[in-house]
């Protein structure tokens, strides 16, 4: 993991295993399919639900402070403690889930490298256990969205500035406008096909090698740098909700350092369908 | 829910009564009670996906197969472990569905889940793949009804 901005941001699936019984650790399991926790997970993990748990059941929004709050607690998480993100999909979800702990500035938050899928093929315990941990004692601040996520009304004014940079993470067919979700996926959610004016698509999984774990600093560099996706520029990403581009977020910011990267939540469901916004295909 | 019951076969009525009993917590056990329990497929369809139909909409790779036998249908499903799920899904139509005809297959309203409440538990993109693999075993129903009547 030489060479990332932010090293410390990322641990190995022995550094978990070795960690399993660690109270000042807690491994959190964030997963599209919600009942992959159930079916087994790493001994002494908790899951989280992004739809039910992180999301706010009535507003197209995240939980606000007092009820973070509370899901600290009844996770057995507290201020100090260290929480280290893993699950499906080369931790697509795993990602949104920091990103959300991020908004309520959480202090020491890590990906478990190759996710899942790694600490499977390595043939590492799973267990259907579900733990119980005592209460944690957490205060959150209020929910901080200024610094890592952006709004509709952000976006448009971005595209219009210069020493801007706005990257479409999802599949090449959804930014061109010829599917509205990724391939093998339903189609769904969106009137319009095509991207915001000004993005360059850079597929999330590019990021990662076949066995889920991130590219090298260097390799990621590249990949980001050959678009235009630089570290002098404010960058904003999206995909189609906002979790596809929550892993590219860390990737940038935590991987690579960039000092200014924003995830558009709202993403193509909200650009795609809303009044008065122009697209490009 | 009278109407809708009396829309599906007894098998498939007494699952959707299940489910309409247990609330948020047992409705996820549930389904992974009947992940777990998805037969395996018999042995002239284990690697052999040409005989099974590829459910295309589905966000996990998942093959769909029937047989008849005088005039009744078994289905045979195959998802990955990776998704419980879809799994639990397809498991529960594969029982439910066991010894319907094609009639009764193709009479069962593409919504019925929201009877059972997954609606309640599953996130509408969740939802939105689950709802394919019906519509995908109507197919089938609908094939080996042209092919009983042709």
């Amino acid at each position: 993991m030489s060479g990332y901005a932010h090293p410390e941001a990322l641990v190995d699936t022995a550094w978990v295993a070795e960690h399993l019984n660690d109270p000042k650790v807690r491994i959190v399991e964030c997963d599209e399919d919600i009942l992959l926790y159930d079916q087994g997970h790493i001994p002494g993990a908790v899951k989280i639900d992004w739809v039910g748990e992180l999301n706010d059941p009535i507003i197209r929004d995240y939980l606000d402070r007092e009820r973070f709050e509370q899901l600290m607690v009844s996770k057995g998480i507290s201020n100090d403690t260290t929480v280290v993100f893993y699950g499906d999909k080369h931790n697509w979800w795993a990602t949104y889930a920091l990103w959300v702990f991020k908004l309520f500035e959480h202090p020491d938050a890590r990906i478990m490298n190759g996710g899942r899928a790694k600490w499977i093929a390595e043939g590492r315990p799973l267990t259907r256990e579900v733990p119980s941990y005592p209460p944690g004692e957490y205060r959150a601040p209020e929910r901080n969205d200024a610094a890592i996520r952006a709004f509709r009304d952000q976006v448009l004014a971005h595209i219009r500035q210069s020493g801007t940079a706005l990257v479409d993470v999802r599949s090449p067919q959804e930014y061109t406008g010829e599917r509205l979700h990724m391939p093998e996926y339903p189609q769904e959610g969106a009137l319009r096909g095509g991207h915001i004016p000004t993005a360059v698509n850079i597929p999330w999984a590019s990021a990662v090698r076949e066995d889920s774990t991130f590219k090298s600093a260097d390799e990621l560099r590249e990949l980001y740098a050959s678009k235009g996706i630089t570290p002098d520029k404010d960058v904003i990403a999206y995909c189609r909700i906002g979790e596809r581009s929550s892993h590219t977020w860390f990737v940038l910011k935590y991987l690579l350092g960039y000092p200014k990267v924003r995830n558009y939540d709202g993403s193509w469901t909200e650009w795609g369908n809303a009044v008065g916004l122009p697209i490009e295909k | 829910m009278s109407d809708l019951s009396s829309a599906l076969p007894p098998r498939l009525r007494a699952i959707v009564a299940e489910f309409q009993a247990a609330d948020r917590a047992e409705k996820l056990e549930l389904l992974l009670e009947y992940s777990d329990r998805l037969p395996p497929l018999p042995d002239h369809l284990r690697n052999n996906r040409a005989a099974m139909e590829q459910v295309h909409e589905c966000a996990t790779p998942v093959y769909a197969a029937v047989e008849s036998h005088d005039g009744r249908l078994t289905f045979h499903i195959d998802v990955p472990e990776e998704s419980p799920t879809v799994r639990g899904y397809a498991a529960l139509l594969c029982d439910g569905l066991e010894g319907a005809t094609p009639e009764d297959v193709l009479a069962i309203p593409g919504d019925f889940f929201y009877a059972m409440g997954l609606h309640q538990v599953l996130s509408p993109q969740r939802l939105n793949g689950i709802s394919y693999l019906l519509a995908y075993l109507k197919r089938l129903a609908t094939r080996e009804l042209a092919k009983r009547n042709g």
